[in-house]
């Protein structure tokens, strides 16, 4: 071995000793966070996190013996209960469409290169940030207050932010979309919608559907939560037979294992769709 | 020694390796050629369990290591080193680090979370590199480095598992002439110098002629040669690569030397 190389090995260890050093630091800060503040948020909590740990299980458990024992009426409970569960899914489905389609628009139009206004595309992104920041509920709340309960305000809700979230989402593959077919197309005389229609959309449209796939899973979960506060469909169905308390568990039990299954269900048929877009069909 | 018996993989109805079979006795290195889609990936891949046998039997000192499955299975991968076309190294990570990626199956995964490799690992690792000649290239990123020298690390990487198989799998494929030379030396030094089995799929004629001690010949998933390179002429060349009359061996060739010599031989007097 020679001197060059044991004056490499030398800088090498004294870097690693730096590395792990810094990282040792990190980890015990992060440590250390954690703990200070676990310790805050318990005091804080009026019952006290170690106090309560031992009662995690006891409403799951009464809902689980209620419906055990009353486990005869759950196949009609279940039937009596699609409807609703349709009504969930329906929102979900508009609010994805409608929400993909702005978000579509909002994204061509804040994507660098591809802009149809360069000079505005901070407005439509810090736009699409508002979108994003108010959380459905809200919106939700608002708009139930102004317009009474019901689906549509649902419906708009989770579009703002479905469109808000795909906005940002589409707009990052647009920008690795391939510039040389809109120059082409350009080149013709063609307008900027009849550039991206042909020169853009085919190329990032695999991937866009990818995405709204996605979203519409996670817009099934959010239209049942909007149920809560009046939105109608399964979570206010939902929210009625839980806060009844017992007597109605075995509806709580059936619709619980509705909204399982159907999460269950898309999950299944988007993942496949979905891969099959962004890999190709399997030969 | 290592001994490949009736080695079969099929994709559908689609068979890349049909029943290949040989048999190594002392530590030798092998070069196996053939066109692109011969089944000499498949091979190597079998080899080192990264791809699964549909039929047939690997054994290594008379240890069946077909169906090795879980920490067994990984062991085996550990003393058959792999070595890729395009490097396969994790291009964030520092070239020591890659280096020490040989050794992660006698590591857990919390102390190669904290990057806690022994003192005498990164010592041996830093060895291996001077060995190569890039020991300078040690805290850069591989990504910054050249093809040629990734290859390296790559190698590194492999000797660094300390194994008793190296198996190369187009190792020159995607580097210059010059790079492939430093490449294949370096194989060949390996080969030399610690005795271990080198098998080195290649897709030059003259490299394997240059380099190896047998060559194997693949064609649509099956052993049609396997001798010394005196005995590959050049009608079993083009029985290999299924080629017609119009086939020379420099057609094929990646070396500076050929080049020049087919230059010419070209070049025609104004």
């Amino acid at each position: 071995m020679t001197d060059a190389t044991a004056q490499i090995q030398a800088n090498y260890m004294a870097l690693v000793n730096r590395r792990r050093l810094y990282g040792g630091l990190t980890l015990a800060v992060f440590a250390l966070l954690m703990i200070s503040g676990f310790n805050i948020a318990d005091d804080r909590n009026a019952g006290g996190f170690w106090d309560g740990l031992h009662n995690i299980g006891d409403y799951p458990a009464d809902v689980l013996s209620e419906a055990w024992a009353k486990r005869a009426d759950l196949p009609g409970l279940l039937v009596k209960y699609i409807p609703a569960l349709i009504e969930t899914i329906n929102i979900a489905a508009v609010s994805t469409l409608v929400g993909a389609v702005a978000g579509l628009f909002l994204s061509l139009l804040s994507t660098r290169g591809l802009a149809r206004w360069p000079r505005a595309i901070p407005v439509f992104r810090r736009f699409m940030d508002l979108m994003r920041a108010i959380p459905e509920i809200v919106i939700a709340l608002m708009l139930i207050f102004v317009m009474g309960g019901g689906p549509v305000p649902a419906m708009i809700a989770i579009a703002i932010h479905t469109a808000g979230a795909l906005g940002k989402m589409f707009s990052e593959v647009a920008e690795n979309a391939d510039l040389k077919p809109v120059d082409g197309l350009k080149s013709t005389g063609a307008t900027w919608s009849q550039q991206m229609l042909l020169g853009v959309i085919p190329q990032i449209a695999p991937n866009y559907l990818s995405y709204a796939l996605l979203r519409f899973e996670i817009n099934i979960r959010a239209s049942a939560i909007l149920g809560f506060v009046g939105a109608g469909g399964i979570g206010y169905e939902l929210r009625n037979a839980m806060a009844w308390g017992p007597g109605r568990f075995d509806e709580a039990a059936a619709i619980f294992i509705l909204l399982f299954a159907t999460i269950v269900a898309f999950d299944q048929v988007s993942s496949r769709y979905r891969d099959r877009l962004t890999k190709g069909a399997r030969a | 020694m290592l001994a490949i018996d009736r080695l079969t993989k099929r994709f559908g109805d689609k068979t890349a390796v049909d029943a290949a079979s040989f048999v190594t006795d002392k530590p030798t290195m092998i070069g196996i050629i053939g066109r692109s889609g011969a089944g000499k990936s498949t091979l190597l891949r079998m080899i080192n369990r990264l791809a699964e046998p549909t039929e047939g039997r690997i054994t290594y000192n008379g240890e069946d290591v077909t169906h090795l499955s879980g920490a067994r299975r990984r062991d085996w991968q550990s003393r058959c080193a792999m070595i890729f076309q395009q490097f396969n190294l994790v291009p964030r990570m520092d070239v020591v680090s890659n280096v020490l990626h040989g050794t992660l199956n006698r590591r857990s995964t919390l102390a190669t979370m904290f990057n806690l490799y022994p003192q005498a690992d990164i010592h041996t690792a830093i060895d291996i590199l001077d060995r190569l000649g890039i020991a300078e290239q040690a805290p850069k990123r591989a990504e910054a480095l050249s093809g040629g020298q990734q290859q390296r690390v790559a190698i590194a990487r492999a000797l660094m598992q300390d194994p008793d198989i190296i198996l190369a799998d187009e190792p020159i494929a995607s580097l210059d002439p010059m790079n492939a030379q430093i490449v294949m030396e370096a194989l060949r030094r390996i080969h030399d110098e610690d005795g271990r089995t080198v098998i080195c799929n290649l897709h030059t004629l003259d490299t394997s002629r240059r380099y190896c001690d047998r060559v194997i010949g693949m064609r649509d998933g099956r052993i049609v040669f396997d001798g010394t390179p005196a005995q590959l002429t050049t009608g079993v060349a083009r029985d290999i690569y299924g080629a017609g009359a119009d086939f020379s061996e420099a057609a094929t060739s990646t070396e500076i030397e050929t080049l020049n010599q087919a230059g010419a031989a070209i070049r025609v007097p104004a």
